[in-house]
């Protein structure tokens, strides 16, 4: 197993209070690895700091073994470190074609082109055409996303995030806000994701949380407070205490 | 792409169709010609409204599709004027020429002041552009060695319009304005022509969702500093070519093509003809000047006042409802 | 040299009374309201009238310009600023100019466009035997009017019920609704005082400034820069904002005249380069 997203000592702090305190944190190639703690635990800092949104107080982060701590943000997208936001952030005004298609000619290195349109690169059209349909986007796929059923701009956020084709996947609630019938077929399109892109996935939903995740980190307060496979984390008494509650759990 | 259409996929067809002409951008184009040819007794008045046109189509670039909130757009219509004319008297009376440089000019001060807009929040934003624009009102008031103060630059002569490489005559500029226009509705077409393959292109498309949502831009690769830099050095040119056209049509510069509201009347202009796709500079000058001319014949003295109230309204009922007088009284209606 | 700092320390005073309410109303509603100047203006030409028509002395004048424009911002922000604060940037910034054009048109074609000239009362002519020079006697009475005023505030913000309300609502609007604070009173109670203390710098300033209809044009900027510069998230921002700038601007005329408000712009823009989000903000501030 190799390490492919790794934190030591990681340090957030805003004021006197540390969001992330002292995270040392591993995620292997191919991990299905999930990311749970209370609320205010501190998981969302924890993705922001690794994605580059926060600056942190101390600490490192490295990526495949480099130091990526201080490179700026969109560069780490295109290392492939590519997250999705817990509220959704779409392109309002645009529609979820042309978000994708943009999102596709980043990874494609067609960003920068300004002469040739936006629908010139046949390979930006087959990539979409792939998402549009494993999504089930492809109805609305030329609708401002403004006017979008909730249901489907989620779908279009985690879109956005596979359309940059990332290594390394951090998902920040994917299905929060989502009808629970819907829930499983969004799991299900994220499950199928190709062996070697390592997730990283903050949730809530215990049930979607055992059947997909092998790796489980407890984050307490800001610090890592357990961590393992799925089955001893859950059996965990102190886990059990401070986050699971009273509730059994499968 | 020589694919028979019928195999295209849906996203396929709908990209490819992604830049297409639309109809009355066809009409519009033809339009303009048309009206050098069809009214060449307004010949001046159109020119006018073509200059201000394209300072507005510039502003449209930074505001419309990145999204910056800029009080100081002026500073480049200012700063093309006068790089135009005084290129005009110090060195080389050839417009065409003298265009090219003061393009080149203010597309580098556009270049040297977008670092001051890539942080902050639109307060700042604001502030530092208005601050550039004062700064540059008050250089070119005291410097008036060079630009000639208070007084303006005058004693401008442009030379004839000499087509480079061709045995044309050059085209003396006339009283009626006719050359003068035709000069600055070739600009305007150049400009917008090559404004319409940017907005279309994956550049354009970036700075829309740089627009939009700047976190996520930068969440899916995108640079967002590189690319507000460039659009705002692009704008910068641009509005400066829309300023050396002034001045170059006009024979003078002086220190209100600085002056806030010039930077306010352009920003109206945008506003009346809506932002963001790409042709609301014209329909915003045209019906501007209209405005303008209509109300100052009604009461000269007093025309901020009703500019000031049209703004009020517009703002209060929103463009989209505006323009349709018949849904100001409808039921919820929301701007 | 004593002379200039305290000239522009009595500046700056008067600055941050007039913008205060501008940073307060940016920092709570999330807007830019460029027609601020237009209730100094009105606070100035309140005291003008009163003094110059009907005879009533300075002093009485000053509270009775503050509630006045505090009164016409109660109203306008009910009517009109209300439902454009979930507007854009841009819709808000063009609002705003428009009512300025109409209230500087408006007060030309009432009352013409001569400076105004306020007869202060003896005892603040003159000045007080101090050092070599000695002090504007009006001068010091901005100083410590204002800082009064200042106190006042802080006060108010740090002690008393409202005060905490209001720097709840600045902090999150929807959460501070949803512990049950009336928001719209407090936008409503926020705007009426920023505007009221507006036209009681107005008034303050009508003697220093000069008062005529082109007032809130001239001066927009400044607001603008103290606001800016200071940071929409405490009152010590702007405070120190507007004493820095008026110091800048007093001394920079006396010193190099011939770059005037040059000094003032570049400044502004250094300190913007700096600290985008103002000298003093909190990280997260809008």
């Amino acid at each position: 197993m190799t390490t492919v997203l790794a934190t030591r000592s990681l340090v957030k702090r805003f004021g006197g209070l540390a969001a992330t305190n002292d995270v040392t944190l591993d995620v292997q190639r191919g991990a299905r690895h999930a990311l749970i703690g209370p609320n205010g635990a501190g998981k969302t800092t924890l993705i922001n700091l690794l994605t580059g949104v926060l600056e942190p107080t101390s600490g490192t982060i490295s990526l495949d073994g480099a130091d990526i701590t201080k490179l700026a943000s969109h560069l780490r997208v295109r290392r492939g470190v590519v997250r999705t936001f817990q509220i959704n952030q779409l392109f309002n005004t645009l529609t979820p074609l042309s978000s994708l298609a943009l999102a596709v000619s980043v990874h494609r290195k067609t960003s920068t082109r300004w002469w040739r349109s936006l629908g010139s690169d046949a390979g930006v059209a087959a990539e979409c055409e792939q998402l549009l349909g494993r999504f089930r986007l492809g109805d609305v796929m030329d609708q401002p996303v403004h006017s979008l059923a909730y249901g489907k701009r989620r779908l279009l956020e985690i879109a956005l995030a596979l359309a940059c084709q990332p290594r390394v996947l951090l998902l920040d609630e994917p299905v929060a806000g989502v009808p629970e019938g819907e829930r499983q077929e969004i799991f299900e399109t994220i499950n199928a994701l190709p062996a070697d892109v390592s997730i990283l996935l903050i949730e809530h939903d215990m049930d979607l949380v055992f059947n997909f995740a092998r790796t489980v980190t407890v984050l307490v307060n800001g610090a890592v407070f357990a961590e393992g496979d799925v089955q001893s984390v859950s059996q965990d008494p102190r886990v059990k205490a401070v986050y699971l509650g009273e509730d059994d759990v499968t | 792409m020589s694919i028979a259409p019928a195999a295209l996929s849906p996203a396929a067809r709908s990209l490819a169709g992604y830049a297409r002409w639309r109809w009355w951008e066809l009409a519009l184009f033809a339009a303009l010609p048309l009206s050098w040819l069809l009214l060449p007794g307004h010949a001046l008045l159109l020119k006018d409204i073509a200059i201000l046109a394209l300072f507005a189509v510039s502003l449209d670039l930074i505001l419309g599709y990145a999204g910056i909130v800029s009080l100081g757009h002026a500073a480049f219509f200012g700063f093309g004027a006068y790089a135009a004319a005084l290129f005009a008297k110090e060195v080389l009376p050839d417009p065409i020429v003298g265009l090219v440089v003061a393009v080149a000019a203010s597309s580098l001060l556009g270049l040297a002041t977008s670092v001051l807009i890539l942080r902050g929040t639109d307060l700042t934003r604001l502030m530092v552009t208005l601050g550039v624009a004062s700064i540059l009102y008050e250089l070119a008031n005291k410097l008036d060695w060079l630009t000639g103060g208070a007084d303006g630059l005058t004693g401008v002569v442009i030379g004839p319009i000499t087509v480079p490489f061709s045995a044309l005559a050059g085209f003396e500029f006339d009283l009626n304005g006719r050359v003068a226009y035709a000069y600055t509705l070739v600009v305007l077409i150049v400009v917008l022509l090559i404004a319409r393959r940017l907005v279309y292109s994956p550049f354009g498309a970036s700075l829309q969702a740089l627009r939009d949502n700047r976190l996520r831009a930068a969440s899916i690769g995108l640079s967002v500093p590189l690319r507000l830099i460039a659009v705002y050095t692009i704008a910068g040119g641009v509005a400066g070519a829309a300023g050396a056209l002034l001045a170059q049509t006009s024979g003078f510069a002086s220190l209100d093509l600085f002056d806030f509201h010039r930077s306010a009347e352009v920003m109206l202009v945008l506003v009346i003809g809506g932002t963001g796709y790409l042709y609301g500079g014209i329909f915003g000058a045209i019906a501007f000047k209209l405005l303008h001319d209509l109300i100052s014949a009604w009461t000269p003295q007093y025309w901020n006042f009703w500019i000031g109230l049209f703004l009020v309204v517009l703002v209060l009922v929103g463009r989209e409802r505006f323009i349709r007088p018949w849904t100001w009284f409808g039921k919820g209606a929301r701007p | 040299m004593l002379t200039l700092l305290f000239d522009g320390v009595a500046y700056g005073m008067l600055m941050f009374i007039l913008a205060v309410g501008l940073a307060v109303t940016l920092g709570l509603m999330n807007f830019i309201n460029l027609a601020h100047g237009a209730f100094a203006m009105a606070g100035g030409y309140i005291t003008v009238l009163l003094m110059n028509r009907a005879g009533v002395p300075f002093l009485v004048c000053l509270p009775l310009a503050f509630l006045g424009t505090a009164l016409l911002g109660a109203v306008l922000e009910r009517t009109l600023y209300r439902p454009m604060y979930a507007r854009s940037h841009l819709d808000q910034v063009m609002f705003s100019i428009g009512l300025v054009l109409m209230a500087v048109t408006a007060v030309d074609y009432v009352v013409g466009s001569m400076q105004q000239n306020i007869h202060l009362p003896d005892w603040l002519q003159g000045r007080l035997p101090f050092a070599a020079v000695g002090i504007g006697k009006y001068r010091l009475f901005i100083i410590v009017t204002c800082a009064v005023l200042t106190i006042a505030l802080q006060w108010v913000l740090s002690r008393t019920r409202f005060g905490s309300r209001l720097r709840a609502a600045v902090d999150d609007p929807r959460v501070a609704g949803g512990l049950g604070l009336d928001v719209n009173r407090i936008f409503l109670l926020t705007f009426a005082v920023g505007s009221g203390l507006a036209g009681l710098g107005g008034a303050l300033g009508a003697e220093v400034l000069g008062l005529d209809p082109t007032f809130p044009l001239k001066f927009m900027i400044y607001f603008l820069i103290v606001v800016a510069v200071g940071g929409t998230t405490t009152i010590t921002g702007p405070l120190l904002a507007a004493l820095l700038l008026g110091i800048a601007d007093v001394a920079g005329k006396y010193y190099v005249p011939k770059l005037g408000a040059f000094i003032v712009y570049s400044l502004m823009i250094a300190l913007l380069l700096w600290r985008p989000q103002g000298l003093f903000a909190r990280m997260g501030a809008r």
